[in-house]
Formats: structure tokens, C-alpha cells, sequence
């Protein structure tokens, strides 16, 4: 669908299903570089299962047009005015990397508009390897590079997709190739300047789950537990094998733990 | 070339797309020889009919050791997913069917494989889908063949039966300044040696009886989606920005991105025109494509080595191989294909036809027969077998000479099979 808002004309994918009055909401959000199409088969899911579904664009991103946003709490900021557009007072708030970030800003900032969140792929702060910061800002391929291959489990750079015939890495390349210029130094940026993620986490008043990769490591397991800590109300999957793409390397163990907190 | 370390070319023709079976250990890829599989609820069946969740319903669709194949030449390719089909010609058809309908235009590189020649000269025309050929070393000639209909450019990384060398880079630029992609048959050259997305290719094709399996026991087809090219865009492909009624309305390049190709390919072609490929199939090309790298380097230095006798036998009025300085790509194919042009050529035997069929009658340990690509070395006299009805003139305007002898070179002792041939040769002149 399409969403006139003030941060530009945005698009959210809706799961293939028109939205209903009465029907509880799930807000997913994307990471670096990417678009709604990272959410396709949950979306596909919970539209089928009785939800609305809005897996957002951020600003110029995917369908998205509008500045990109160059905070984490504007790019929240975003979602919350798109959720509004959309008539949507409360959501379940799904967020993946960077995305992940973005819903904990909007669950903190905003607590009336999150009835739970899931943040996967997550820590805070969130650092940014150097090297892919200088490609990123270069415009280099290099960013894309790393942010594919370092976003799948040493395994999973070998294949074996749970969805049949597609070639993970392939996917995650093309898709990051279709970025603009400057947009992922933008997001990297933003994941780094990001410091208030853990009094951002003490604010959160939902029930939170984290769900991280084993392999993960960009944002390893290990790095993610202050943040959990600072949670009130919080739980953690942790999948078995998988790196940071966990919507990719386990889609239906991801989708089964995000079933239990939407 | 990755600022990163990735795996190499020769570890992925060995592991892409394959973990040790979860269920039982296995290291070897599994055959799944299986129709169907148990859904674990109704709600689950629905997901997967739905596209929720991952999984497979029906071996036409999807296949887990099929699925290893398609994965495999996705990750040597370059691209971002494959379908495994019944045969090179069903994967030259998924990939049209996909994209072309009735009134729409194909412009091709008229020096094709004959199978591939008829689909597009006389089949596909019953179904609304004309084709324009033209000769594939000129990249105007393509430019100028474009008209609003056309939807697809078409060639063979190296043509048939002359070797010419597709400029795919050039081409690919004609394609994308008309919004139109670009599809390359690599048959002849395999990822190994030409990866046609990292020249501006779009879709690939591949009969994987040839060279990926290698060992000329089964018929099979791959095509592979390089996920670059913007179909929203161009603006000329409905099949992929529109609502499909027969799949609940699904928008392929909203829902899929990058993978909007492949997956139509899927959703539809594959359910509905059915040439799917075997799991025995696959586990049998992917035996194959493990060792393609080791392979590939011996079809090339034994084929230089055939190359080279012919070149100086007196028997021989020409040898067209790109990689000799006579050769009018010359120059081209060492830019595209630095390691090596492939182990399919062309010779022309002095006496003409007769001298052709008594060289064939004469060759022993080469295998007289119509297939190129296999482990062993085969030959074939296209005047007295494939094009016999034609006299030399109609021969002549296929660039097909009544002396040309097309060899596919194998894996034998280059000594052997320079023996062979030259004792063929010597049989060929005497009347």
C-alpha cells in the first residue's frame, strides 16, 4: 500500500491481503540497505492468520520514496507516522538489524503503539566495522560484500536454503546492489550514532522477545545481553546455527518464534 | 572480485547448495526420489500452498535434491536462483514462456543450436512469439532488430557451428538502453569458463547433459536468474508487476525483488508446463559438477592439443577454434574467455563430403554420435547425418561446409586421440 506521509509517499507490503477494521497489526521493519521483501513469507503468514500486516519501506528505500532518514529515531519516527497513516493506533513491532534498532526507538518512545516487540538480529549499541563504513561511504562494493557474506553463518555462504532453489547469498548481493547511492553509509551511520539503545530498552513497557543467530557475528549473541537485561519484560530464542540473516537461513523457526509473541 | 574472502569457484561446484543430510548424516547429497510430502497439519499444508513458509509440496515444483542442483549453478553462476528442468530445450522454453506472450518478439543470434533454431524459427511462431535473427558478431544488427514487441535478446555464449564470440557485454548494453534482458545459452562453456551475469547477462541456460554433468547419461536443463535486472522499470513485463490470478494474485517483483523471474518461473511455468527434472537427474548432474573445474582444464588443453595437430595436417583445409590467431573473434574470446574456449570445434576435411564420410567410418575411439559435452570424445560429419537432405549450396548458407567435421574433444589420452584421428585423417583421402 501506499502511504502519503510527511516523510515522502511510503510503501508497505501487506502480506498480499487488503487490511481489516478489528484485526490486530504487525509492523515489520527492515535492516541496512534493504526493503519489504525481506519479509515476504511472514508477512504472507500473519495476513493469512487474521493480521494486518505493514512490512514498511523506510524512507527511499525499496518502494519508499522521501530523504532517507538519517537518525534511528527518525527513521521510528517514520514508522510510527506511516502506522498512523495507515490507521493503525498499536502493533506488534518486528524488527531485524538496524530495523531492530528502529522498532526499539519507536516501542520506547512511542509505548502506546507497541503491543510487543521482537527484536532479531539485535544489539546496542550496534557497532560498525570501520572497513565497511569507509567502503559505504566510497559508494564501494566491498559494504555489500561484507554485509552479505558476513550476514550468513559460514554454513549458510554454502547454501542449503530452506526455501527451495534460491541461492541466499545471491539474493541478499542483488538486493543491497539496488540501494542508492550513499544509502547504506546513511544506515550504517545511523546504527553506529546510535546510543541510547539501552535506556531506550529500560523505557519498553511491552513483552519483548529477542531472537538471535548462534553464528551471528555481526551482532553476536553474546553482545546482545546488556540490552536484554535492560528490558523489563523480555525473552530469547536463540537459532541454532544461524547467522545474522535468520529470515533467510531459518525462515520457519523464525516465523514459529515470532508466532509466540505477536 | 569480493574485498572479502568467499569460497572459491571450486569449493562451491563441490558443496553449494548441500549441508550433511539432517535426517540421516549423509555426506553425499541425497536422492529424494519422492512424489510428495506429508504436510504436518492443514494450517501447514495451507502455508506452504500459500507461501508462508518453506518447504516442499510436489516434486514438480520443488525437490530437496533438485534443490541442491538449482543452488549450485545459482552460486557458480553468479545468480540468485535456478529451476532444474527436464531438458536444455525445457529450460530454453520455461525462460520464454515466462517472460514472452502472444505478439511479443525475440531478436537472436541467427548461429544457434538446431534445437534451439527450430523453438524460435517455427514453434514458438504457432503461439504468437516471432524471432528476428541476426548475425551475432554484429551488435548493431541486434540494436536495429529491436521493435516495440520485442521483449528478449537471445544468443550462445559461443554460436554454433561456427564458435562465434558473443560480445555479451556490448549486447547487454543494447538490451538495458531498451529496457529489454538479455538470455545466454552457456552450454558450451559452463561457469568455468564464461559467467555471462558478470558480463551484463540476465538469464542463463544451460543443457546440463553436456559439460556440467559430463558423463552423457542424462537430459537435463537449468535456467538461472541473475536477479539484476529491474523489471519494474522497463515496464515491459506483466507477467512479473501485475497481479497473477493464477497464484492468489501474487505480485512477483513486489513480493519476490530480485527473485521475481525465477520465482514466475516456478509459480507458473514449472507447475503448469510440467518439465521438471528427475531428483535422480539431479544427483547425477551434481556428481558431475563436482569435479567441472578439474574437467573443464583437461577439455582445454586436450582440445588445444587436437587443435594444434589438425592445424598442420594435410588433410586439413581449416580449423576454427578462437583461440587461433585466424579466427575472427580472436581477439575477443582472449578478452572473454581467457581460460579457454571450450572443447566443441569445427575442422574441414579436404574431398568434401565423401572424404567426411569416410573419416567418420574410420574413427575408432572417438564416438560417432549427435551430443556434445561428455567425458569421452565424439564426432559427428553434419553433411552425411544432422543436414544430409541439404546440397552444398543450402549447406554452404547455414555456414555448414560438406567437409566439416565438428568434434567434441573428451578427457582421453591427447596422444590417443591424436593417433585416432590422424589414422581417420589418412583413411579420408584415399577414394
Amino acid at each position: 500500500m501506499e502511504l502519503e506521509t510527511r516523510s515522502g509517499n511510503l510503501f508497505g507490503y501487506s502480506g498480499a491481503r487488503a487490511h481489516q477494521s478489528g484485526q490486530d497489526t504487525v509492523v515489520f521493519v527492515h535492516g541496512t540497505g534493504m526493503d519489504h521483501t525481506v519479509w515476504v513469507l511472514p508477512s504472507r503468514y500473519f495476513a493469512r492468520h487474521g493480521y494486518n500486516v505493514l512490512a514498511l519501506d523506510l524512507p527511499a528505500h525499496g518502494r519508499s520514496q522521501g530523504s532517507p532518514a538519517t537518525t534511528i529515531d527518525a527513521m521510528a519516527d517514520a514508522v510510527i507516522e506511516a502506522m498512523a497513516t495507515a490507521n493503525i493506533s498499536s502493533a506488534a513491532l518486528v524488527g531485524h538489524s538496524m530495523g531492530s534498532l528502529v522498532a526499539l526507538s519507536a516501542a520506547a518512545r512511542y509505548p502506546d503503539r507497541a503491543r510487543s516487540l521482537a527484536l532479531i538480529g539485535s544489539t546496542a549499541p550496534m557497532g560498525v566495522h570501520p572497513d565497511m563504513l569507509r567502503y559505504a561511504a566510497d559508494n564501494d562494493h566491498g559494504v555489500i560484500d561484507m554485509l552479505t557474506y558476513w550476514g550468513y553463518s559460514k554454513a549458510a555462504q554454502l547454501g542449503g536454503n530452506e526455501n527451495p532453489g534460491l541461492w541466499m547469498a545471491g539474493n541478499t548481493l542483488r538486493l543491497l546492489e539496488r540501494a542508492p547511492d550513499n544509502l547504506i553509509h546513511i544506515d550504517l551511520a545511523a546504527c553506529k550514532d546510535y546510543d541510547t539503545g539501552l535506556s531506550h530498552a529500560q523505557a519498553v513497557a511491552c513483552p519483548t522477545l529477542f531472537i538471535l543467530g548462534e553464528r551471528d557475528i555481526m551482532t553476536p549473541v553474546r553482545s546482545a545481553q546488556k540490552l536484554i537485561s535492560a528490558v523489563a519484560k523480555t525473552q530469547v530464542c536463540v537459532l541454532e546455527g544461524s547467522g545474522h540473516s535468520l529470515m533467510m537461513e531459518r525462515p520457519d523457526a523464525l516465523l514459529d518464534a515470532l508466532i509466540s509473541i505477536v | 572480485m569480493s574485498k572479502i574472502k568467499t569460497f572459491g569457484f571450486d569449493t562451491l561446484s563441490l558443496h553449494a547448495g548441500q549441508r550433511p543430510d539432517p535426517a540421516t548424516g549423509a555426506r553425499a547429497t541425497p536422492i529424494y526420489q519422492t512424489a510428495s510430502y506429508v504436510f504436518k497439519s492443514p494450517d501447514h499444508a495451507a502455508s506452504l500452498f500459500n507461501a508462508e513458509r518453506a518447504g516442499h509440496v510436489y516434486s514438480r515444483i520443488t525437490n530437496p535434491t533438485t534443490a541442491v542442483l538449482e543452488e549450485r549453478i545459482s552460486a557458480l553462476e553468479g545468480g540468485v536462483g535456478a529451476i532444474a528442468t527436464a531438458s536444455g530445450q525445457a529450460a530454453c522454453h520455461l525462460a520464454i514462456a515466462t517472460l514472452l506472450g502472444a505478439g511479443d518478439h525475440i531478436v537472436s543470434s541467427r548461429s544457434l543450436y538446431g534445437g534451439t533454431h527450430n523453438l524460435l524459427e517455427y514453434t514458438l511462431p504457432r503461439f504468437g512469439i516471432s524471432t528476428t535473427f541476426v548475425d551475432p558478431r554484429d551488435t548493431d544488427a541486434f540494436a536495429a532488430a529491436i521493435t516495440p514487441k520485442t521483449r528478449l535478446l537471445f544468443g550462445e555464449t559461443l554460436g554454433n557451428p561456427g564458435l562465434e564470440v558473443l560480445n555479451i557485454p556490448a549486447i547487454s548494453e543494447v538490451a538495458h538502453a531498451h529496457d529489454l534482458p538479455l538470455m545466454i545459452d552457456s552450454t558450451f562453456t559452463t561457469p568455468y569458463l564464461c559467467q555471462p551475469f558478470a558480463l551484463g547477462a540476465d538469464i542463463i541456460f544451460h543443457s546440463a547433459t553436456k559439460f556440467l554433468s559430463g558423463h552423457g547419461v542424462i537430459i537435463g536443463g537449468l535456467v538461472v536468474d541473475s536477479g539484476g535486472f529491474d523489471w519494474a522499470a522497463s515496464g515491459k513485463f506483466p507477467t512479473l508487476t501485475e497481479p497473477y490470478a493464477g497464484f492468489h494474485n501474487m505480485n512477483f517483483v513486489e513480493e519476490f525483488g530480485p527473485a521475481a523471474f525465477i520465482t514466475r518461473a516456478r509459480k507458473e511455468g514449472i507447475r503448469d508446463f510440467g518439465a521438471c527434472m528427475s531428483p535422480t537427474t539431479a544427483f547425477q548432474v551434481l556428481q558431475g559438477m563436482e569435479t567441472l573445474p578439474l574437467r573443464m582444464q583437461r577439455h582445454i588443453t586436450n582440445t588445444r592439443a587436437i587443435v594444434e595437430f589438425l592445424a598442420t595436417h594435410e588433410a586439413v583445409e581449416w580449423v576454427s577454434y578462437p583461440e587461433r590467431p585466424d579466427h575472427p573473434d580472436h581477439e575477443l574470446a582472449k578478452k572473454l574467455l581467457p581460460k579457454g574456449c571450450g572443447a566443441v570445434f569445427s575442422f574441414g576435411i579436404k574431398g568434401g563430403r565423401e572424404a567426411g564420410q569416410r573419416f567418420i567410418s574410420r574413427v575408432e575411439l572417438l564416438s560417432h554420435l549427435a551430443n556434445v559435452g561428455d567425458a569421452k570424445s565424439l564426432v559427428i560429419h553434419p553433411a552425411s547425418t544432422t543436414h544430409h537432405r541439404m546440397d552444398a549450396k543450402a549447406l554452404a548458407a547455414a555456414g555448414i561446409s560438406e567437409g566439416l567435421i565438428r568434434l567434441s574433444v573428451g578427457l582421453e589420452d591427447p596422444d590417443d586421440l591424436v593417433e585416432d584421428l590422424g589414422q581417420a585423417l589418412r583413411a579420408s583421402q584415399k577414394s
